[in-house]
């Protein structure tokens, strides 16, 4: 909010010199030039939304954490009881570890497997546009209705090759199994997102000159051998990139959890993102928000990691 | 939500790859083994979608059997009718494209007008710092902020597809905000001079010069809006206090019970909320997939 009255302090000042300054020479204006009031116009949009719609929910959630709300009527303060509750609750602990560890086999296996796309896609292949659409579609495709599909092919085409096979742990949906169905949330995940990340792998390798290639060639270096030498070495920022974005993505997991098990059986499946939603209706809106504050703790360590990693090489956002 | 955003140095993708040669270094033949296992690692994303099809071909009486591979016999429509009316699927179409067009149109225009006030007046605290409070919110996910921004768009009468267009707009600003200052600054200033010296105001400069100069940046950002906001099943369901209000991706859910073991209903309503996006893609894929690959910072 101080942004935006000091924004409003700042036009009224520079009004009149910069119509003023339209006609004198630009580089003479740039040395000391008056901002044209018609930029803080083009910033505020900006600024406004972003303060109604994150800074101010943030600081209220922030606030709320600290009291016992069900979400409405009274409420009182309870400093850090919130807190240190959070990190006794075992609900809440097996949320944390549930996200975090499929966050990690997911974030590893989509890597890979993007990656091996990628590589495969940017080599001497027939047919090589088609299979690239066809491999960029998951990223069309919303991702509670693919979950569905899958849903219904793990209920009921799985069971049925499961048993045609013998093999028992398949024959009935690894959904309805509490060790097995984070599987079924990692494949679907995975399935959803890759395309992002091969795309990611693909724009890095074509950046890698072909000379490098053919002189190994020429030294007698093998295919895998250019691999490791050359190819991983050349797209390692990307690497870091993706793995980092993976990660941050996957542990706002919803969509997909929603639409494969809705957090069951039981809570086995349920992500960080589930438990902090359950504030709307359990009737524990400041301990969610305390839990949420946690979270975004988690979130800016990782951002925090990203930035060090990241500074140096190439800029990337987000 | 998006969960990756791809931000890489620009290269053009369509045009690069074609000239690589990787493993079939020096021949000019195809890999043809590899070629072979990616056509086969393609059925991962073709079988899902094959069966989502031929599933929503079938009779109820067919259906509900929850075999996915054997093929309709009759061929029928009936799922395709009953779920058009079930889900009222103009409806959750009509709004589903409107929250998309207000996202794309949003974030372009915002993100670009801040973004050029930023980068022509960096040296002013002011916009630099508003740069670094924008970019803030990329360490800032939804789950967070989620439930004191429901509250607030139940106060403020926004918990409809108005606030669900405004917070995909908001979420994505510090994004596209960082795509366009960085292509931004590798816009020469000596046009836009040459432009104030004939007189043209900041209004003109951005309208008739840089508007059209960051096309390409648009172009990225809009794909990403498009995609994330017609996709999002998070924001709508938590926002939307409505459900006849509700996009396509909510409706499927809210009709999982309805739908129960009636797979072709289920199926035919999947493909539908489905297949818009991927008949734009697919008509559009080379511009989408330059687009996505497109990216921020020149290195």
């Amino acid at each position: 909010m101080s942004v935006q009255t000091s924004t409003a302090g700042r036009r009224r000042e520079s009004r009149a010199p910069a119509t003023a300054r339209s006609a004198a020479p630009a580089s003479a204006a740039r040395r000391r030039r008056r901002v044209d009031p018609i930029y803080y116009a083009f910033l505020f949009p900006a600024l406004a939304v972003f303060t109604l719609a994150i800074t101010l929910p943030a600081v209220i959630g922030f606030f709320y954490s600290f009291t016992n709300s069900v979400g409405f009527g009274d409420f009182e303060f309870i400093g850090l009881r919130n807190y240190i509750a959070l990190f006794r609750d075992p609900n809440i602990l097996q949320a944390y570890l549930f996200t975090l560890g499929f966050a990690l086999v997911t974030v590893i296996l989509a890597n890979v497997l993007a990656f091996a796309l990628a590589v495969a896609l940017t080599s001497r292949i027939r047919f090589r546009t088609t299979l690239r659409t066809i491999f960029v579609i998951p990223m069309v495709i919303s991702g509670i209705i693919i979950a569905f599909v899958f849903k219904f092919l793990f209920a009921n085409s799985l069971p049925a090759a499961g048993q045609a096979l013998g093999i028992g742990v398949l024959s009935e949906s690894i959904l309805a199994n509490e060790n097995l169905a984070w599987i079924g949330i990692v494949i679907v995940t995975a399935w959803s997102t890759i395309p992002g990340a091969m795309l990611i792998y693909i724009a890095g390798l074509v950046t890698i000159p072909d000379e490098l290639y053919e002189a190994a060639a020429i030294d007698g270096a093998s295919g895998w051998q250019r691999l490791q030498r050359i190819t991983l070495p050349m797209v390692s920022g990307f690497i870091l990139i993706n793995t980092i974005l993976g990660f941050k993505g996957y542990l706002n997991a919803y969509d997909v959890i929603v639409g494969l098990t809705d957090g069951g059986p039981g809570t086995a499946t349920t992500s960080i993102a589930m438990s902090i939603f359950k504030g709307f209706t359990g009737g524990d809106y400041g301990y969610q928000m305390a839990n949420a504050a946690v979270f975004f703790v988690i979130t800016v360590i990782l951002a925090g990691i990203q930035l060090r990693l990241t500074a140096g090489k190439a800029s990337f956002g987000a | 939500m998006s969960t990756i955003q791809p931000t890489v140095p620009r290269t053009d993708l369509a045009e690069a790859a074609p000239k690589k040669r990787r493993s079939g270094l020096g021949t000019d033949r195809p890999n043809w083994p590899l070629t072979a296992i990616l056509i086969v690692c393609s059925l991962a994303v073709i079988v899902p979608l094959l069966v989502t099809v031929n599933m929503s071909l079938k009779t109820t009486a067919q259906a509900v059997d929850g075999s996915a591979f054997t093929l309709p016999s009759p061929f029928s429509l009936q799922g395709f009718a009953e779920a058009w009316q079930l889900t009222n699927f103009p409806r959750g179409l009509a709004i589903s494209a409107f929250i998309t067009l207000v996202a794309v149109v949003g974030e372009i225009v915002i993100s670009s007008l801040a973004a050029f006030a930023i980068v022509r007046n960096w040296d002013r605290r002011l916009f630099r710092w508003s740069f670094f409070y924008l970019l803030a919110a990329m360490f800032i996910p939804f789950p967070v902020v989620a439930l004191p921004q429901v509250k607030l768009t139940g106060i403020v009468g926004l918990d409809n597809p108005i606030g669900v267009a405004i917070l995909h707009i908001v979420f994505a600003l510090a994004f596209n905000t960082l795509l366009f200052t960085a292509f931004l600054r590798s816009i020469p200033l000596s046009l836009e001079e040459s432009m104030r010296v004939d007189g043209a105001t900041t209004w003109q400069v951005f309208t008739r010069l840089i508007f059209p100069l960051l096309a390409p940046m648009s172009a990225t950002v809009g794909i990403f809006a498009f995609l994330g906001s017609w996709n999002d099943f998070m924001m709508p369901s938590l926002i939307t206090t409505n459900p006849e209000l509700q996009t396509l991706p909510v409706l499927q859910q809210m009709f999982q019970t309805q739908f129960s073991n009636n797979y072709n209903i289920a199926f035919a309503s999947y493909l539908m909320a489905m297949a818009p996006a991927i008949v734009v893609y697919i008509l559009t894929q080379k511009w989408v997939i330059s687009g996505l690959t497109q990216g921020a910072v020149k290195s």
